[in-house]
């Protein structure tokens, strides 16, 4: 009882901090913008084993899921922001268990990292992609359960490390590869088999492929049956919330 | 069980350094008890293990029965922090600063109104509580964080350096509440200080502790009792060659220097003073300056620790009472 409670406080207080920076909701609009409009544009591949779909349709749910992978990748500097500023301190001492801290922190980060992605969702009709209520109300669980996994990443890796400069470096180093090797950018289905096969270990391949099932709907033919891929993204978020839980409870 | 804390060969080293050196300290329920030591004699370091924040390197400690090696979070329930350094959260109010706080204890929604109004006017921040904390000024955000402190009412209140950087009204409230805070059942301090004046005004013992381990133990009126006698302050520039001069004299128990300062502890101070300047002025040494008072806490730290406290950085006494000590035992 006691412990929800402190999950729910420590949720809101993300929440919180993230609806008042309002330049990084702004910002928040551009980059996607940025990939869709321009990169999109630019590169007018054709998408093999589909011939309805445009180039800048086919990358609309992988810039999504870009965007869920870098805001959860960069939350993880909150947790070293807070231990700078001394936050974390009051955190830790409180009667609510290390567990719990890191779920409230978890499910904090992956809420601002969802309402990023619902904000690139929204803009599909920039792109001539119609979001309809119940494409919104399918992918809205998927980006949640894709976001877990991801901002368990950035919190592990934050807990490790103490320096803001040194997370930035690691982040690249972590963002990048899951992104290229996604799928988000260019189909898996016509690649060499050790790009496939690289692209199988990457958890975000498997939340990209079914977010881009779910939004371009009968013109997109998946890699994997959809609940597969579910299933996998549910067994990696598993998996990461019990490193993540490990990492921030340890004690010097 | 008439103690709320005790600690058995409490150590933490960090490297080389060992900051908390087999620390025993028995803390009685309902106590004010004080930590005082300069700058890195261990006095966070020890706080931080009893409050489980760090984890002992050997021995261990029981906080209100609870082992703070094996049950941190039943340790972690009975007791409230104030640390030295901020910890508040700059991009909420203070009022939900307050709110989280006490949600994070699990204080009821009713009583949490109460209790916030309460700690609010206490530190005077009741017309600012609804502003974001990055407005306040730091003074503002430590008294935040003392309200926040007091808002649970835990058993054990650890009080790192509570009114570092306050202003006299601030901390003339802050020390009220404190004391009273002291009285109400149930409620064990720990406060660790550098203020000779907080510590003596507050504390119903003290340990002095330095390099991680404890000097001295005692109630403040039986240290300043223990330290028999007077203290002359002389300041002048020839302030080695007059200290020479008092050792070959045996005129005084105790000599430390500080610059062109010298502090004496002597028997008698109205009897040993006109024959200090009486026989600085044979010598042809220039006097500019003299006092005499009561010992405070202030000379008990420099007795037993060989080092005054200057909470503002700035000088410190050395040398002469360290070489003293060793000849003294």
């Amino acid at each position: 009882m006691s412990e929800m409670r402190g999950v729910y406080t420590l949720w809101l207080r993300e929440l919180k901090r993230y609806t008042r920076e309002r330049t990084r909701i702004v910002s928040s609009f551009f980059q996607p913008i940025l990939w869709l409009v321009v990169f999109g544009a630019a590169i007018r591949l054709p998408i093999s084993g589909s011939t309805s779909l445009e180039y800048q349709q086919f990358i609309f749910p992988g810039i999504i899921g870009q965007t869920l992978l870098f805001t959860s990748m960069f939350m993880g500097i909150s947790v070293i922001w807070d231990r700078e500023f001394g936050f974390l301190k009051e955190i830790l001492v409180s009667p609510i268990s290390r567990g719990s801290i890191f779920l409230g922190k978890m499910l904090g980060a992956s809420t601002d990292a969802v309402i990023q992605g619902i904000i690139v969702l929204l803009l599909g009709f920039v792109i001539r992609v119609p979001v309809s209520a119940v494409i919104f109300l399918q992918a809205l669980p998927l980006m949640l359960l894709i976001t877990f996994g991801l901002v368990c990443i950035g919190l592990s890796i934050a807990s490790f490390i103490s320096s803001l400069e040194s997370f930035g470096a690691i982040q690249s180093f972590v963002n990048l590869p899951l992104f290229f090797l996604s799928g988000a950018l260019f189909p898996l289905s016509n690649v060499p088999s050790w790009l496939l096969w690289v692209s199988y270990v990457n958890p975000l391949t498997y939340g990209v492929d079914a977010l881009r099932t779910i939004i371009l709907g009968s013109s997109w033919t998946p890699l994997f049956p959809v609940h597969y891929e579910v299933l996998t993204v549910c067994a990696f978020d598993a998996a990461m919330i019990l490193i993540g839980t490990f990492a921030f409870s340890r004690r010097k | 069980m008439g103690y709320i804390i005790k600690t058995t060969d409490l150590t933490k080293k960090f490297g080389n350094l060992t900051a908390v050196n087999k620390l025993n300290i028995t803390v009685e329920r309902g106590e004010v008890f004080g930590l005082l030591g300069p700058n890195g004699a261990g006095k966070t370091t020890a706080i931080s293990m009893l409050s489980t924040i760090l984890k002992p390197t050997s021995g261990t400690a029981t906080v209100n029965g609870f082992d703070i090696v094996k049950q941190p979070a039943q340790v972690r329930k009975s007791i409230g922090m104030v640390f030295q350094d901020p910890s508040v959260d700059d991009r909420l109010t203070g009022r939900e600063n307050l709110v989280m706080h006490a949600n994070l204890y699990g204080v009821s929604t009713n009583e949490q109104k109460k209790r916030i109004k309460a700690v609010l006017r206490l530190v005077e921040l009741e017309d600012r509580a609804d502003n974001l904390l990055r407005t306040y000024s730091s003074g503002m955000r430590r008294r935040l964080e003392i309200a926040r402190g007091l808002i649970h009412y835990p058993r054990v209140l650890f009080l790192d350096e509570p009114t570092i950087g306050l202003d006299p009204q601030t901390r003339e409230h802050i020390w009220t509440y404190i004391s009273e805070l002291g009285k109400r059942e149930d409620i064990t301090v720990i406060l660790t200080t550098h203020y000779m004046e907080e510590a003596d005004r507050l504390c119903d013992r003290i340990a002095i502790i330095d390099y991680g381990r404890i000097v001295v133990l005692d109630a403040p009126q039986n240290l300043k009792e223990k330290l028999e006698g007077e203290i002359i302050t002389v300041k002048t520039k020839d302030a080695e060659r007059l200290s020479e001069k008092l050792r070959e004299a045996k005129l005084v128990e105790e000599i430390a220097a500080a610059g062109d300062r010298l502090r004496l502890k002597v028997r008698s101070g109205h009897t040993i003073l006109p024959r200090i300047v009486e026989m600085a002025a044979s010598s042809g040494i220039y006097i500019e300056y003299v006092s005499l008072h009561e010992p405070d806490l202030g000379d008990v730290f420099l007795h037993y620790t060989g080092r005054a406290i200057r909470p503002e950085g700035g000088e410190e006494y050395h040398g002469f009472t360290a070489i003293r000590r060793r000849q003294m035992r």
